[in-house]
């Protein structure tokens, strides 16, 4: 007889995503634990209630405490979804840039600098508009599109005296006229599960920003390029986010490893919640089967 | 259905049925977001604001 699993959830807010997580253990009867981010604190030297979980499902909002508690429960040998290494680099733009440039993945032209006045000639170089991320942050916020000179030394100056050490790492990409849309594909391991198109009058489509979705079919491309970017980054529950490229086709902008799916869901009809819940399951066995 | 103060504007707060602890709701008189810290007793405490490192 299998022995009955053990499950943690880490979160920091009950969104209406965590609804329906809790909701899909529930109906498959999994003991599971719900593990709020504010309230948990690990102890090196005590990691035995820590180790009783075959597995933990991170859905922090904040991605420093969700990718430190990944690395604790990592080092415990809890296998997570994702896993600490996945977070490191899906968390961060740049990092995400590095090894989709390495596995030849396409994506939008970047150039990084580490000061205003490099950044500024980069610029120029690069011609505009051009795009300003923050290497970590999420639901489009804090990008800037930078029409001219003038606003790119007014952004550089703010970003370097009123940003966080974070912003001192200039991010700039190429601004993609995209057909007023992007496409967001939900990945689990190996499995591309659904997709959507985002769209907004905005050139920024976040649903998080006021976007909408519709349900995009999954092309032979669509699939080749998510199966790539996933394998890249390590694999695991990830939302790709794919734009389309007037000249090089698709391309991957981001990678999200805790993604939000409440416009998803409804759209395709899929039980998403679900079909991640299953999947944490199976990382859970794996480790009973080792 | 279980009602609250908002401790923003003392407007009565109704929680749904359904409703968790760890949810985030809106009061609907100053739109002010509240997070659910208990069902029974229901109570609520302003969210807290939004950090530069949240996101999915």
């Amino acid at each position: 007889m299998q022995r009955r699993l053990k499950i943690g959830v880490l979160y920091s807010r009950v969104r209406v995503e965590e609804k329906w997580i809790f909701g899909a253990m529930e109906k498959r009867g999994i003991d599971y634990d719900r593990l709020d981010d504010r309230a948990i604190s690990f102890d090196l030297e005590k990691p035995e209630p820590w180790k009783q979980y075959d597995a933990v499902l991170e859905r922090s909002i904040s991605y420093n405490s969700g990718l430190y508690a990944l690395r604790l429960l990592n080092a415990f040998g809890v296998p997570t979804v994702n896993t600490a290494a996945v977070a490191e680099v899906c968390g961060d733009k740049l990092m995400t840039s590095a090894v989709l440039a390495r596995d030849g993945v396409p994506q939008p032209h970047n150039v990084t600098a580490f000061s205003p006045e490099a950044a500024l000639e980069a610029i120029e170089t690069f011609g505009y508009p051009v795009v300003l991320k923050p290497v970590v942050g999420s639901w489009g916020r804090l990008l800037a599109k930078i029409n001219d000179r003038d606003a790119a030394e007014a952004v550089l100056e703010h970003k370097s005296t009123l940003g966080s050490v974070q912003h001192s790492v200039f991010y700039i990409q190429e601004f993609i006229e995209k057909p007023g849309r992007d496409i967001r594909i939900i990945m689990i391991g190996d499995k591309v599960l659904t997709g959507m198109y985002r769209s907004s009058e905005h050139w920024i489509t976040n649903t998080a920003r006021g976007g909408s979705g519709e349900l995009c079919p999954i092309t032979p491309e669509i699939e080749d390029i998510c199966l790539r970017a996933s394998k890249a980054v390590g694999g695991g529950l990830l939302g790709v986010d794919l734009v389309e490229h007037p000249e090089k086709g698709l391309v991957v902008n981001e990678i999200n490893h805790t993604m939000e799916f409440h416009t998803m869901q409804p759209v395709s009809g899929i039980d998403i919640a679900g079909e991640i819940v299953d999947y944490v399951v199976g990382i859970a066995r794996m480790k009973d089967e080792l | 259905m279980s009602t609250v103060a908002c401790p923003e504007c003392a407007a009565e707060v109704t929680l749904a049925d359904g409703t968790e602890a760890g949810e985030i709701i809106v009061c609907p008189d100053c739109g002010v977001d509240l997070e659910v810290t208990s069902i029974d007793p229901a109570a609520v405490q302003l969210a807290p604001m939004e950090q530069e490192d949240w996101g999915e």
